[in-house]
Order: structure tokens, then sequence, then C-alpha cells
């Protein structure tokens, strides 16, 4: 059980790094971004590709897959979603999902629709035993906690202890007051997204052999970053972290324990609790 | 306290997080009132004319309406009961025009509000409400054109008409002429004049000329807090009144 | 009579080129008995795109999971004939129940929080039933589909026919009765309170309309013709699969109304017709890649403006 717990953290932790990008876009733009998915598969798919031709190693192209996703982003939102802004939710969201069609439909195109696999290095491969076997490790999963913790207490320094994470938290709180007061709310918003998206194609990339990879993989993970990020809310870092283990172990669980119900448990959990406290688990007041 | 007392609140208090918006507050509106609310910004008027209305519920104290206790009563219904009021910044129907507004809202008011199956102003009742109505508020040139594309002092005739369409006999006037401009300010001081004498009318308000020439009594509220009251001129003599309008004496030094 | 009375009525009628168009539209299957199947399928899909207007384009509810109901009437309908009575119309009202209780159920999830909240809870029902369906597969069929649903004949006498001449007159038939129905609903008082709660739901709430009771009406009503359209599509194709409850078929209606037009009645038919036709032009031309050029016009409709799409001189204006 200690390993189930163990995996669903490891799950939960990867959802977060996918899933605050989305969040931090909702709560700072109000946006409803359903493309998000798209960023963390093209994160993923630029891993592989790297990997199989260029030959570079693991880390160095999860790296890279951040940057290029990161890239990606800023220039997709300075020229089309900076124009969305203002627009009803409805618009924005079948916009999002527009975007997310055309990059499933050329991701198919470009590189056929087979699961990718990614050849982990031989490090990584291992699985270290403790108590007996109460608590197996797998050396994958690992590295994917250090690399999540840590980010996410880079993240939280960054919002906390810089003058761009305050910024960034002015700018949620009240935009209006924010760019009074000289904070240059338009390049917040793309160094957010720029961020939010690259850390989506990280988590795509580092999440591959979990999560798979293929071209319908925007469509079928969404429904999980929008449970994080409706459970959790979207004023803070931990209440999407704590949404986002939540939610991982208890996948993790539900398919070990009752394989025959399958997602059905999460999403009826899910929607009770929005029903329950629309505004989230872990805001505080009204939505 | 006389039977004659239409609305009141006892000890009324709002709290959000740490900071007291409504801080024990009582007030009586009578009968045929012309009663101001007055008091710098922030000190609380929407809040409480939120509360009374029950768009927001209060922390402690209780709301009293025609005698009988509203303060569980859910919004729409405390409206059933003759408590309307107008908002500060116009809260209309973009997507309708001012007659349909309106002939939704007499039908509502008649009870005919639920019925599916009859074109809205089919009666004679509805449509002879509705042309009086318009014609009151000088809507009757615009009454087909798209609620958005009016200019901003018709929004404001008929963000009026809307409160009044619904047979009130208390109505919350919620800074009626704000951002009105001056030339359109008298239509709308007008109507509100003519209010019928037993509509009982609580009107917020900033411009004194107005307040004065209007009201009959007058509360002043400052942080929440019921500051004093009394008749207009009993207000305007009170230093505790000039000292937070005006500013005057050491404390502000 | 007054001018005010003449605008009311006035607004009230109904359009000369709107029975012209319906009359057109019931003379179809005879003029083109070929296409008698490719008929019912778009007056299936255009009632159920009618059903999501009600809720989005007048009262403004956000939905990606109207295929709930559509899959749960599809699927009454087709067990009500295979194990209980083949009438058609019994199967509808059958279908109806069911969806009634549903849309009844759901209606309070969608009462309170954002338009995420309501995007969440209404995916996350249509998910939910796809996984019932398929787990209970020793009634429904799983992921093979529910097979072999023979119907009998149309109040006793129109026989089922192969050509699917009986089956296109059915669903017009049907869809037209809704048509009318909605008509009175939406120049009704009760229809300008449904525009005032999406226009303003603060005003509606103040000007003492119940705005819980007006959603849980008007949830379930789009629920009930929602649920209709799946009976009809069961019945008129003797089948139903999981892909009844799927996000496609959600986000497919969203995009015809979108085409169409929200808040007026015709919009869902026209949508139909116009995403139909796109989609057989463009995936002759392409057929792997629908989705992609699909994507592109939504991006690019979305950047345009919605409103604007009818009006194609307003395109350079914002781009």
């Amino acid at each position: 059980m200690l390993t189930l717990l163990f995996d669903g953290v490891a799950y939960g932790m990867l959802l977060f790094i996918l899933a605050i990008g989305l969040s931090v876009t909702l709560g700072l733009m109000n946006f409803i971004n359903l493309a998000h998915g798209a960023f963390a598969m093209a994160g993923g798919y630029t891993t592989v590709l790297l990997m199989q031709h260029a030959d570079l190693p693991f880390f160095l192209c999860v790296a890279l897959a951040f940057l290029l996703t990161a890239l990606l982003g800023a220039v997709l939102e300075a020229t089309l979603y900076r124009r969305m802004y203002n627009k009803p939710h409805l618009d924005q969201v079948l916009f999002s999902i527009g975007l997310t069609f055309m990059a499933v439909a050329a991701v198919d195109y470009f590189v056929g629709s087979t699961q990718q696999l990614i050849q982990l290095p031989a490090f990584l491969k291992g699985r270290t035993e403790l108590w007996d076997g109460a608590l197996g490790m797998g050396h994958y999963r690992m590295a994917i906690i250090i690399v999540c913790a840590v980010l996410v207490l880079v993240l939280q320094g960054l919002l906390t202890q810089t003058r761009f994470g305050a910024q960034l938290r002015a700018s949620v709180d009240n935009q209006q007051v924010a760019a009074g007061l000289g904070i240059r709310v338009n390049t917040i918003f793309l160094t957010t997204f720029a961020l939010g998206s690259g850390l989506a194609g990280l988590g795509g990339a580092l999440g591959a052999e979990i999560l798979g990879l293929d071209p319908v993989f925007p469509l079928k993970f969404m429904i999980y970053f929008l449970i994080v990020v409706a459970v959790g809310g979207t004023s803070s870092l931990t209440g999407p972290l704590l949404a986002a283990l939540l939610l991982g172990i208890a996948d993790v669980a539900g398919k070990y324990y009752l394989p025959k119900l399958g997602a059905f448990i999460v999403y009826s959990l899910v929607i009770v609790i929005l029903m329950w406290r629309p505004q989230g688990l872990f805001t505080r007041g009204k939505v | 306290m006389t039977t004659d007392v239409v609305l009141s609140c006892e000890g009324l208090v709002k709290r959000f997080g740490g900071i007291t918006a409504t801080d024990h507050v009582n007030l009586s509106v009578h009968r045929g009132a012309r009663h101001a609310l007055i008091g710098p910004n922030g000190a609380g008027k929407t809040t409480l004319i939120n509360l009374l209305t029950g768009v927001l519920e209060p922390t402690a104290g209780r709301i009293f309406l025609q005698g009988q206790d509203i303060s569980q009563l859910p919004s729409h219904q405390r409206v059933r009961r003759g408590l309307v009021r107008t908002f500060q910044i116009n809260q209309l129907f973009d997507g309708l025009t001012p007659l349909q507004t309106l002939a939704m809202v007499v039908s509502q008011q008649l009870g005919l509000g639920g019925r599916w199956w009859q074109a809205l102003g089919q009666g004679d009742q509805v449509t002879k409400r509705c042309e009086s109505l318009l014609a009151q508020f000088h809507l009757l040139e615009v009454m087909d054109q798209a609620t958005h594309e009016l200019a901003y002092g018709k929004r404001r005739l008929l963000e009026m008409a809307i409160a009044l369409a619904c047979q009130p006999s208390v109505l919350l006037l919620d800074e009626p002429v704000a951002g009105v401009p001056a030339g359109e300010r008298e239509e709308l001081l007008q109507t509100v004049a003519a209010l019928p004498a037993d509509v009982s009318v609580v009107l917020i308000e900033h411009d004194m000329d107005l307040v004065f020439r209007f009201a009959d009594r007058m509360t002043v509220l400052v942080n929440g807090a019921v500051l004093t009251e009394g008749t207009p001129l009993e207000v305007a003599a009170n230093p505790l009144v000039r000292e937070v309008y005006l500013g005057q004496g050491d404390t502000h030094g | 009579m007054s001018a005010v009375t003449q605008s009311l009525r006035l607004a009230a009628q109904p359009r000369w080129w709107s029975f012209a168009l319906w009359a057109v539209l019931l003379v179809l299957p005879y003029a083109l008995p070929t296409h008698a199947l490719l008929i019912s399928e778009i007056t299936i899909i255009a009632l159920f795109a009618l059903s999501l207007d009600l809720i989005l384009g007048y009262t403004g509810i956000v939905s990606l999971g109207h295929a709930a109901f559509f899959g749960m009437g599809a699927y009454s309908a087709a067990l009500f004939a295979k194990h209980i009575h083949p009438d058609p119309l019994l199967g509808l009202a059958a279908a109806t129940g069911l969806t009634m209780l549903l849309g009844a159920v759901c209606s309070l999830g969608v009462l309170r929080g954002s338009d995420l909240t309501r995007l969440m809870v209404t995916l996350g029902v249509a998910l939910i039933l796809q996984e019932l369906a398929n787990k209970f597969d020793g009634l429904t069929g799983g992921a093979d589909g529910l097979q072999g649903v023979v119907m009998g004949p149309v109040l006793g006498y129109f026989e089922f026919d192969l050509y699917g001449q009986t089956a296109a007159w059915y669903a017009l038939v049907v869809t037209l009765l809704v048509f009318i129905g909605l008509h009175h609903l939406v120049h009704s008082p009760f229809g300008f309170s449904l525009q005032a709660i999406r226009d303003n739901r603060l005003r509606a709430q103040a000007i003492g309309i119940d705005v819980n009771t007006r959603l849980v009406t008007v949830y379930t009503l789009a629920a009930v013709l929602a649920g209709v359209a799946g009976g009809l599509q069961a019945q008129t194709t003797g089948f139903a699969s999981l892909d009844v409850f799927g996000f496609d078929r959600s986000a497919d209606v969203l995009l015809m109304l979108v085409i169409g037009g929200t808040g007026w009645l015709w919009g869902g038919l026209i949508g139909a017709v116009v995403f139909k036709t796109l989609h057989s032009v463009i995936s002759a031309w392409t057929p792997q890649y629908w989705t992609f050029w699909l994507g592109l016009f939504l991006v690019l409709l979305m950047l345009v403006g919605r409103e604007r799409l009818l009006r194609p001189w307003t395109w350079r204006r914002n781009i």
C-alpha cells in the first residue's frame, strides 16, 4: 500500500507541474485555456524527437522541452491569446478547443498516431525496495518527485521573494490597480503564460513514460488538469498542489483496488466536491 | 415605534473576514417617508442596501418589512412583498429592448411570469402599464432599441422604470442621478419627486442639494455605523457631521 | 392598436419565411428519397442543437456535456424498444421520463459556481454516463453498442421503410412540434425571463424572478429535448453506441450553434446543415484531417468574433 501511496504522490506531483500553468492563467487572465494539454504534448514530443534524432541525454532534452514550449507559449500569447482576454468564456473555450484540434491533427500528420516510447537513462530504470518490499520506489518516480518538489520550492520562492512574484500576485488580485501602480501587466501576462506553458511542456516530457504520449494526449488529460484547477482553486500554489496530490493518489488507488469502476469514482467525487464547494476545496470565499 | 414603520432593521451586522462593513445598524423607515442615507465613500451604504434586499446575508441582526421578519427570506421573495431597489451602476438586460424589459417585469409582477405558452404582452393590463411607464420615463421613442445601444441618460431612466414596474411599496434608490449629465437630471428628479405619497423611499445620495430638496429624514452612516439621525436641518447643524464631511477640527491634523 | 401593442404582437409572430422553410423541409423526404437517411440525421442533430440553445443561447449556461442527455435518451429508447415495447411514441415517452429525472438532478449542479465549475460538472456527468454504459455491457452492449433495435410502426400505421422516408418524416414532425412549442416559450414572459437571467442574473433576482427554480426548470426541459433527439436517433438508426455520450458530440453541437447563431430558433437547424455540409466537403478533400480544419475554423471564428460570422463585411475590422 505504501508503494501505491508513493506512486500516487509521484503522479500527483506530475499533475501539479502540468496543471499549475492552467491555474495561474485562469487566475491571472481569467482565461479558460483548454489547449494547455497541447503544450504538455509539445514538450513530450520535443523530448522524444530530440532523443531519437539528436541523441541528447534525457534530462537535457527535458530542459530543452521546457525552454522551447515556453517560447511557443510566449509567441502564441503575444499573437493570439492576447486578443481573447476580454471575450466571453464560451469564446475562449471554443478558441482553445480549436487550437487543441489543430495541434492534435498536426502531430498526427507529422509524427503519426502510435504511442511514443521514451528510452529512460539506465540509472532511472532501477527500483529501491524498503522494509522488505512494503515500499517499492521506482527510481524514475523518485526522480519525478524530486524534480517536482524542487520546482515547487522554486515557484514558491519566485512568488514570494522576487519582485516579479509580487507584481504577479498584485495583478492576480486586482489588475486595474496593479496597472495603476505602474506594473506592466502585459509583460506579466506574457511571462506568466510562457512560464506556465513551459512547465506544462516539462511535465509532458518528464511524465511521458507514465502518462503515455500520443496525439490524443491533450484531450485525454485535459479533464485531469481541469479537476486540479477547479478543485484546487486559482489563488494559491498550495491549493492546486493538494488537489493534484489527492487526485493522483485517488486515481492510482482507484485503478488498483476497484479497476472495474475506473475513472468513475474520480469523476463522481469531483462533481460532488464542486457542488458542495463551487469555489474549490482550497480557496477561501466566493468564486 | 409607531405601527407606521414599513421597513426597519435591528442590530444589523456584516463582517467580511476582519472588516466590519455594517456595525450594529438600527434603521426605521416610516410609511410615505423620503428618507436619505448619506455618508462618506466606503461608509457601507450600498452594503446596507444589499443586506436589506437579501443580496448579502447578515452576520447578525434582523430585518422587518411591514412588521414581518424577513431576515431569512430570499431576495426575490422580498421583491414580491414590495421591497424594490435600483442600482448605482445600471443593471440592465442588454440583450432586450426597453419595451421587452418592462413588459417582462410587469408580467412578472402581475403573476404572469411563469406562463410559457402565451406571448409577452398579450393582456391589456400589461400593455397599458408598459405604455404609461414608457411615457412617464420618456422611453417611448427608444422602446424598440436594444438596451445596449441606449445613451447613458436613457439607461438610467430605464433603471428607474424597471424598479417602478415592480409596484414597490418600499423603494431603495442607490444614487439615482449618479453620472447623469446635468441637463437630464431634472427629468429623473421630477420622476422621483412625483412618486406616490404612500410609496416609502430610501435614497442614497451624495448631492446635498438633492438631499435637502427631497428628504424629510436623514441617516448618516460612517464606517458602517449610524453616526446620527434626524431631520435634514438637525443633521446639518450637527457638529459631528460637519467634521466627518468637512474635516474640521484637530483630529484630522 | 397602440404602438406598444403593435410592437409586442409583431415580435411574437412567426416570420413568413419560417412557414416557407418548414414547408420545404417537410417535403424533402418526398423530393429527395435517396437522401432520406441524411435528412433524418440532420434533423435529429438540429433538434439536439435546439435543446442546447435553450440553455446556452437563451439562459447563458455553458455546457460541454449536453450529450449526457442525448445518450440517456438514445439508450432509454433503444432498451425500451428491445425489451418492453417497439412502439416509437411510447419509446419517446420513456426517453422523456428518464431524461427528465436525470436533467432535474443535474440541474442542481449548474446553479452555483463559475463557468469553469459548470463546464466541469457538465463534462463530468457525460463522462460518468459513458463509463457506466461501458461497464454495464450486459445491458448496453458496452463498446460494441446496442444493436438490433427494431421499431414498430409510428401511430400503429406508418411502417419504418428501408429508404428511411418514414424515419425522416417522423423526425421532422417531432422536431416541428418541438419548434412550435419553443416558439411559444421564447416569446412568452417565461422565455424573456430566461434571457434576463442570461443578461443579468443579479437584476433578474432583484425584480422578483426566482432564478434557481427557473434554471432547474429550463435545464430539465433542455435535457428532455436532448433526450427526445437521442431517442429519435436510436429509433431511426436501430442502434445505440457509446459515442452518443461522447465529448465529440457535445462539442459538435456547440459548434453548430456557434455557426448558426445562438439565441434564435433557426440557429440550430442552419448550423446543423452548414456543419454537415462543411464536414462532408472537407472530409472528401482530406479525410483524416477534418479535425485540423475544424480547429482552424474555430480559432479564426473566435478571433473575428462569433456574431460577425454572418456579416463578412465586418471581418476586416479586428484581425
